[in-house]
């Protein structure tokens, strides 16, 4: 019986460290996209429909706030495409020298709109009202880390509102976090882009587009240090194509 | 050295949330405990590994049952906000039954343990010479068990420091608010802020050094005190 414990043990360890090896024996080529997470939906339809148009490719997507994707990158992360939803993030991966310069376009447009839970009994028809009583708490995404946090603090900034809502902020760590909590109800109002409102339109209300802000493009490039440079411009290739915008103009992007 | 100072500010949140959060546990803990080890009632092991579950689930899944329950829409917590107009979520009480939740297991095991490791002989004899169940717990089995208690509650103290994954999800990530030391370094690493976060790093492995050595101390010399009694 002991004997018999001992074999299996045995076999366990031997299958579970020959795991370990059958991954890198993997016969596909990987592709690894860091986007920022308002692409989400987008960009993961994008990489189904290009999957099919390069067969034995696999796209694998990592999504999040632009200022983390770009501080993993900086730190040594194997990636190979990287959209930001902002131009200073992707300026900062271009002084670092991270980003091959000549390989980066702007590829989509967005809006920065004021969303508030479905069925709230508040309504916000101007940026003033964000200051009533009856607002208690406003999301909006880090503005150390996150595009849509930094366009809502530039927006609450020129309106000469920040310091006064500052007690009433609650940081997301992502645009979609953000979202998240609008959703469950949790915060009375919040900043997020407009293509975020959409995908989550049976929980929240657009309440107004804010104003004051810079535009918002989306610039993508390959990344330096990638291994699959031609595979990297492909993709970076398909997402200007005509087959990307669509996919994208679908998901309330519009033209950079 | 100036920078240095602002950032003590999440040490005295992450002590404050981690000492409530033990607090509890360890109360809760105690009572649950005594009742599993001397209770006799129908389901009570489903009860343990009902207790035990935030142990061994991903502090993830955690989040988001707080988020049900207590957020604002939530079970409990729509009841809490409509009766009191308050909130846990986004707050440092919030933060707090998170890691009191993760870390309640802890003290559990450990002092059912103990408890059960209690001679009930002498329980009994308590008993019979007049004591009453309050006073037997008392004097008699909560003395016994106190060592395998405080082990456990020092490991819950521990685990409630670190607590991350649930209190991101129900507190948030609130600088001056709900910011603990774990979700400091990880915002600071997040932003490339890497002498902020090494500060961090190194206040956070400095107090658990501390917190370790003092306690491990505290149960030798008790040990002691009590094998030459």
């Amino acid at each position: 019986m002991k004997r018999a414990i001992f074999y299996l043990v045995s076999l366990l360890c031997s299958l579970m460290l020959s795991f370990c090896f059958v991954e890198a024996a993997s016969a596909e080529q990987e592709l690894i996209v860091s986007a920022a997470a308002s692409l989400t939906n987008a960009f993961g339809e994008i990489g189904k429909k290009f999957e099919i148009a390069n067969p034995g490719t696999k796209v694998v997507f990592n999504f999040g706030a632009s200022g983390a994707l770009l501080q993993q990158i900086d730190k040594g992360a194997p990636v190979d495409v990287f959209a930001s939803a902002d131009q200073k993030t992707m300026d900062q991966a271009a002084e670092k020298g991270l980003i091959i310069s000549g390989a980066r376009k702007d590829f989509a447009s967005n809006e920065l709109v004021i969303i508030i839970p479905h069925g709230a009994g508040t309504p916000v028809k101007a940026l003033q009202d964000l200051s009533a009583r009856e607002i208690g708490k406003i999301a909006m995404g880090n503005p150390e880390t996150v595009p849509a946090g930094r366009y809502a603090q530039e927006v609450l900034t020129n309106e000469g509102l920040w310091e006064r809502l500052k007690p009433k902020l609650i940081f997301g760590e992502s645009v979609r976090q953000v979202l998240d909590y609008v959703s469950r109800g949790e915060v009375d109002a919040a900043f997020v882009f407009a293509t975020d409102a959409a995908v989550a339109k049976d929980h929240v209300i657009v309440a107004l587009e804010a104003p004051k802000h810079k535009p918002i493009t989306y610039p993508i490039s390959v990344v330096g240090s990638t291994k699959n440079r031609d595979l990297a411009g492909r993709f970076v290739d398909f997402v200007l194509s005509g087959q990307g915008r669509e996919i994208l103009f679908t998901y309330g992007f519009k033209k950079p | 050295m100036l920078s240095v100072i602002p950032s003590l500010q999440p040490l005295w949140l992450t002590l404050k949330v981690a000492g409530v959060a033990t607090l509890s546990a360890f109360l809760a803990g105690v009572a649950l405990a005594f009742l599993l080890a001397k209770g006799r009632f129908r389901g009570k092991e489903w009860l343990d590994a009902f207790l035990t579950m935030p142990l061994v689930l991903p502090p993830t899944v955690l989040g988001y049952y707080l988020i049900v329950l207590v957020g604002r829409n939530g079970w409990i917590g729509r009841r809490l906000y409509e009766a009191f107009g308050v909130t846990l979520m986004f707050t440092w009480q919030g933060a707090a039954l998170a890691a009191a939740i993760v870390s309640l297991p802890l003290v559990l095991k450990s002092a059912r343990a103990a408890f059960e490791g209690v001679d009930q002989n002498l329980e009994k004899a308590a008993l019979t010479l007049g004591l009453s169940k309050t006073g037997v717990f008392f004097r008699v089995s909560f003395p016994l068990a106190w060592r395998g208690i405080l082990a456990g509650t020092m490991l819950a103290f521990a685990r409630a420091m670190g607590e991350f994954g649930a209190t991101l999800m129900i507190a948030g990530n609130l600088p001056g608010k709900t910011q603990t030391l774990s979700l400091a370094v990880y915002s600071a690493v997040q932003a490339g802020n890497d002498s902020l976060a090494a500060t961090l790093v190194l206040i956070t492995s400095l107090v658990c050094i501390i917190v370790l050595v003092s306690s491990g101390s505290i149960l030798k010399t008790s040990y002691l005190k009590e094998i030459n009694r």
